[in-house]
């Protein structure tokens, strides 16, 4: 910080500066000398009480019964003893059935409108389900996945992964063609086939058991089947976006 | 959503044993020292500092059996991982970002309003974002089933708050100062004071869910989900300082916390062309 009138940061935050630090308070927080960034805010636990604020009404709906193409994404989340965790929060963020990310707000409102978020909590018996459309592949050549992130009651942050397709970029299939469903930009032109979940750079990077983690399960009712292991024998590839030296380790990453 | 069913599990971690909740504040404190001694060692030894809580931290006996046993695999964040959902006015009720006018009657407690500004990495504003806000009342009661200790419920308080930031990054609400409040993770385990916020960003991995606490709190050495983060400056960053220029007159008292989002890109890269 011996010139932090030149840093970026500190001209978009005002008087960043080397003020001693106080308290949650951003002016005077300070930039990291390591990467001339704000340090991030910690996480924590969402703890047992979040049922009565977070969930909402149809906020695991992001179709309506019946839409053309609708598919369930469901399944348990299982702690490190096997037994099922009925005090999770899940989320999912997508693309639409064409691979495009929706930017429209609504997705408390539920009023039709496909944004590709939802959240749910789950049952008693560790349950939880989604009505949503299979996503396309946000990139050409890549698989499709829903993005999920999970919290829990003794989870003390919140966590990251992705639940492929087992179909790759998925094989076409009627909600595809489905135009009304699409939120526009053309289907990818990429062959829709298997092969992009090998070719995928996170799939590929893994051991097959461990990469199998993040493959759902298309079960004969044309369902889709994502089980979330906290813990132990099957456990989650669980990710992080941040590429510093070291930010996989507990407790370092942001 | 939830049945009364659940109660009994409280906040017991499911392999503690019938003598968990005997466990003494000494004991759990005993550990919590110990963990922290460690990392400070290891900083010293040149491990890295630590940003964010240890999911795998013992003391919070229902960590145990929900905390990964292996490092975080590190993915390169794709499209839909750039984005973060939208939220608009149509999401959100008027009064829900005042959670004193939800009821009736005013609410027992310490009128206070809470501001600050939620920022990424770069201190570029995290514009339009949903806040989430949930908290006990001002007698430390959460309206929940599962909590049943024996202080007043609040019949004019539920606790629950949404609002969106301005087009500065900035939000607002106003409440009742909570309680601190007991549990049951060892015996008369007491937790700080706070407000749990759910917290989007410019991009999914910037999602966080976190606990603001008050300054001064005497029970901050004590709780074993504070001090699950090991580094005492990471701490502090979780703490509201009391902001004079918030407090109205004769009306609240005012509470200043600021929120960083980086998600990916706590590695500096250079701003991107365009970035307003």
């Amino acid at each position: 910080m011996s010139e932090p009138t030149k840093d970026p940061a500190s001209e978009l935050i005002g008087k960043a500066t080397g003020e001693p630090a106080t308290n949650g308070l951003l002016p005077s927080t300070g930039l990291l000398p390591s990467t001339g960034l704000l340090p991030p805010t910690p996480g924590q636990t969402v703890g047992p009480f979040f049922g009565y604020a977070l969930p909402y009404e149809r906020g695991n709906e992001l179709v309506e019964p019946g839409t053309t193409g609708a598919v369930r994404l469901h399944g348990t989340v299982y702690d490190g003893a096997g037994s099922p965790v009925p005090d999770a929060l899940i989320e999912i963020w997508q693309a639409d059935s064409a691979g495009a990310v929706v930017r429209r707000s609504g997705s408390i409102l539920r009023d039709g409108t496909f944004t590709g978020w939802g959240r749910t909590e789950t049952d008693r018996e560790g349950g939880y389900w989604f009505r949503t459309l299979n996503p396309g592949a946000t990139e050409p050549g890549r698989a499709a996945f829903f993005a999920v992130t999970v919290f829990a009651r003794g989870l003390q942050d919140r966590l990251f992964t992705r639940a492929y397709l087992p179909d790759g970029a998925g094989a076409p299939s009627a909600d595809l063609l489905d135009a009304d469903l699409r939120d526009g930009g053309p289907l990818h032109s990429d062959p829709l086939h298997a092969d992009s979940l090998d070719a995928d750079p996170l799939l590929a990077s893994l051991e097959p058991e461990r990469r199998a983690t993040l493959v759902t399960s298309r079960e004969p009712d044309g369902s889709l089947r994502f089980d979330i292991r906290l813990q132990g024998e099957g456990e989650t590839v669980f990710l992080t976006y941040d590429g510093a030296p070291g930010a996989g380790r507990d407790g370092v990453g942001a | 959503m939830t049945d009364p069913g659940r109660d009994a599990a409280a906040e017991t971690a499911p392999s503690a044993g019938p003598d968990a909740a005997v466990e003494s504040q000494a004991q759990l404190s005993a550990e919590i020292e110990a963990g922290h001694d460690a990392y400070q060692k290891g900083l010293e030894q040149g491990a890295p500092e630590e940003f964010g809580p240890r999911r795998d931290w013992a003391p919070y006996r229902s960590s145990l059996l929900r905390h990964p046993t292996k490092d975080l695999h590190h993915a390169d964040p794709e499209t839909i991982e750039l984005f973060a959902p939208v939220f608009g006015e149509r999401d959100i009720g008027a009064l829900e970002a005042d959670l004193t006018v939800q009821h009736n009657g005013e609410p027992i407690g310490e009128r206070i309003v809470v501001r600050g500004r939620v920022v990424d990495g770069q201190g570029r504003p995290v514009r339009r974002q949903l806040v989430e806000v949930w908290q006990a009342n001002a007698a430390g009661r959460y309206i929940h089933k599962r909590d049943q200790h024996p202080a007043p419920i609040d019949p004019n308080f539920t606790g629950v708050g949404r609002m969106l930031t301005d087009d500065d990054g900035w939000y607002q609400f106003q409440t009742i100062k909570p309680g601190p409040y007991p549990w049951k993770n060892h015996f008369n385990a007491w937790r700080p004071a706070h407000i749990h916020f759910s917290l989007f960003g410019r991009e999914l991995t910037q999602r966080i869910v976190t606990q603001m606490y008050f300054p001064g709190d005497p029970l901050f050495p004590l709780d074993p989900i504070f001090q699950s983060i090991q580094d005492a400056r990471a701490r502090d960053r979780l703490v509201a300082t009391y902001d004079h220029d918030v407090s109205q007159h004769e009306w609240a008292t005012g509470y200043r916390w600021d929120i960083v989002l980086t998600g990916s890109h706590r590695t500096w890269t250079e701003p991107e062309d365009g970035d307003e």
